[in-house]
């Protein structure tokens, strides 16, 4: 079944953007020769709403995740969405340097392995300005400034602005990589697995942060993850997707309380308890 | 060996070897017209790289295989040419590139800066002042400003393609934060007409302003990467820099030892192994100049 169950919950950001969808997906589908990477996906995500993609390794959440930011580019569908300037833009038929101008302004990404999304060679503070400098940032003073100003947000220790992500721990560095993503003030973020392979108390501490920046900025997220904990806590809406479809989606505690679908009533089952 | 003959004759068949016929300055003239292409493409497009056939030259990569085959696609028999090594007229470099196209090509060699039509240089530019009409030829040894932030090729085409230069600013953003001021020295990046940005070529940061609205054309050949551009006369080039960090071309605090200039670049040599040195004018000839002027 994917029948919407619920409608949009709070509100957030611009105003006069409320009446309409921040991001429209419609039938989205990426094949792998004869392969399902994900087939038919649609939904809407509205201005300061987080939508949580939950399913088992290999059920296309990362493909999805992937063409919705453009990263892979789909078979079929589209990806609208509503620019700052120009209003509801087909994202896959926009030309490249528009693309990538939306990718490090109004979008971020925070990739599952903090690796994939920090640059290890450069300092901590050249990794949070890098996007500053990317749109035309040409003040050291400011950069560096704005850089101190995100290290602290994400609570790392503004002394290390100057250490390598390298010499960062795990948590650390997820955190550094969720301040680079921030620091333009984008109005989506896709994440992928943001609290994969830390601990616990870690995991806890990120997901703390994440839903405190949010919240406070009013962002729109789509929050990719196999771990229900995390989109119980982050995602206002939740869709369960097995096989490349997606087989539910409603309010999150609707999906995680009574979940229809059998897959999902497997998946909420599977939960160890403590 | 029919009959025996004077010593004069066997000196003379010793020393004077079958002489070689080479193409006026040894590449053929097929060669040549395909490195004229890449070259008026480049400088239809000022600071964009335009990849050329490159030849294997009679000498090592790193020695300047890229100018030479430039300087080589430019030259005509009424060229005077004259080559400068880290600003000298008189090192090995210069000294075997201006015999090279001596020998190959026959054309008249000089070290006056004034008197050249073309001048290859290998991380230089002279210190006086170039004018309309002449060619300066410079060896690139890595033509990609991006190559040691980006190491794939197809990316760093992209982002020239799309203007996508932020990452050069976090190296220079790297170089305030650990040492205080932008240390980049030599190969200091720079933007070309508002739009491409450029490796300059290893030229000391203190040259970077002669690049600018120069009336000569400039031409930078990078023969191992396979790579020509250029910079037509006239052509607006920037360094890169912070509002609040700007470009500044930097040299030693001295004067030349020999010659007394104050506004030269000067290189600094150890004289002795009791921490003796000297600065002394980089560019031999305009100092061999000043102190013909001053005698």
């Amino acid at each position: 079944m994917t029948a919407r169950r619920g409608a949009p919950a709070r509100a957030g950001g611009d105003p006069s953007a409320q009446d309409r969808p921040l991001l429209t997906v419609e039938g989205l589908t990426k094949r792998y020769g004869a392969r399902i990477g994900c087939a038919d996906v649609g939904f809407m995500l509205w201005p300061g709403e987080v939508m949580g993609i939950v399913g088992e390794s290999g059920s296309g959440k990362s493909t999805l995740l992937g063409c919705l930011a453009g990263h892979i580019a789909p078979d079929a569908g589209r990806v609208i969405f509503d620019t700052r300037d120009r209003g509801p833009r087909d994202v896959l038929a926009m030309p490249e340097p528009e693309r990538r101008m939306l990718a490090r302004t109004d979008w971020a990404f925070v990739h599952q392995n903090p690796r994939d999304g920090l640059r290890m060679g450069v300092s901590a503070g050249a990794n949070v300005g890098e996007r500053l400098m990317a749109v035309g940032a040409r003040h050291y003073g400011q950069i560096r400034g704005a850089a101190r100003d995100w290290m602290a947000r994400v609570e790392i220790d503004v002394g290390r602005i100057d250490d390598r992500p390298s010499a960062f721990s795990g948590g650390m560095q997820q955190r550094l990589q969720i301040a680079r993503n921030l620091v333009t003030g984008p109005r989506l973020v896709f994440m992928d697995e943001p609290t994969g392979g830390l601990d616990v108390s870690v995991q806890a501490r990120l997901l703390d942060l994440l839903r405190g920046l949010v919240r406070g900025m009013g962002l729109s997220a789509v929050v990719v993850t196999h771990d229900l904990a995390v989109v119980r806590l982050l995602s206002d809406r939740l869709m369960v997707m097995q096989g490349g479809r997606v087989v539910e989606q409603g309010l999150t505690d609707q999906v995680l309380d009574d979940p229809q679908h059998g897959y999902t009533q497997l998946l909420v089952s599977s939960v160890l308890q403590v | 060996m029919s009959e025996p003959k004077g010593p004069a004759e066997r000196g003379k068949i010793v020393t004077e070897p079958e002489p070689i016929s080479y193409n006026f300055a040894y590449l053929d003239e097929e060669t040549k017209r395909m490195i004229r292409r890449a070259l008026l493409k480049a400088l239809a497009i000022p600071g964009y790289q335009v990849p050329f056939a490159s030849r294997e030259m009679p000498m090592p990569y790193g020695w300047g295989t890229g100018g030479v085959q430039v300087t080589a696609a430019c030259l005509v028999p009424e060229d005077v040419l004259k080559v400068i090594d880290q600003g000298a007229d008189d090192t090995t470099n210069a000294v075997s590139i201006r015999a090279f196209f001596a020998r190959t090509a026959g054309v008249r060699t000089t070290t006056r800066t004034a008197e050249a039509t073309i001048i290859q240089t290998r991380h230089r530019v002279p210190e006086t002042p170039l004018r309309e009409g002449q060619i300066l030829v410079f060896q690139v040894p890595i033509p990609e400003p991006l190559r040691f932030l980006e190491p794939r090729e197809t990316e760093t085409r992209r982002m020239h393609a799309l203007q996508d230069y932020g990452l050069m600013h976090v190296k220079l953003y790297e170089d305030i934060a650990r040492h205080g001021e932008i240390a980049t020295s030599y190969a200091y990046p720079v933007k070309v007409e508002g739009r491409y940005v450029m490796d300059p070529s290893p030229i000391p940061k203190f040259d970077n302003p002669k690049l600018s609205m120069c009336p000569a054309i400039q031409l930078f050949g990078a023969g191992r990467e396979a790579r020509i551009y250029a910079l037509p006369p006239w052509t607006r080039v920037e360094s890169l820099d912070f509002e609040d960090h700007p470009f500044t071309p930097s040299k030693a605090d001295q004067a030349c030892a020999l010659c007394g200039a104050a506004d030269s670049y000067l290189d600094e040599v150890i004289t002795d192994d009791a921490g003796g040195r000297m600065f002394v004018c980089s560019d031999t000839d305009h100092c061999a100049g000043r102190r013909g002027e001053a005698s």
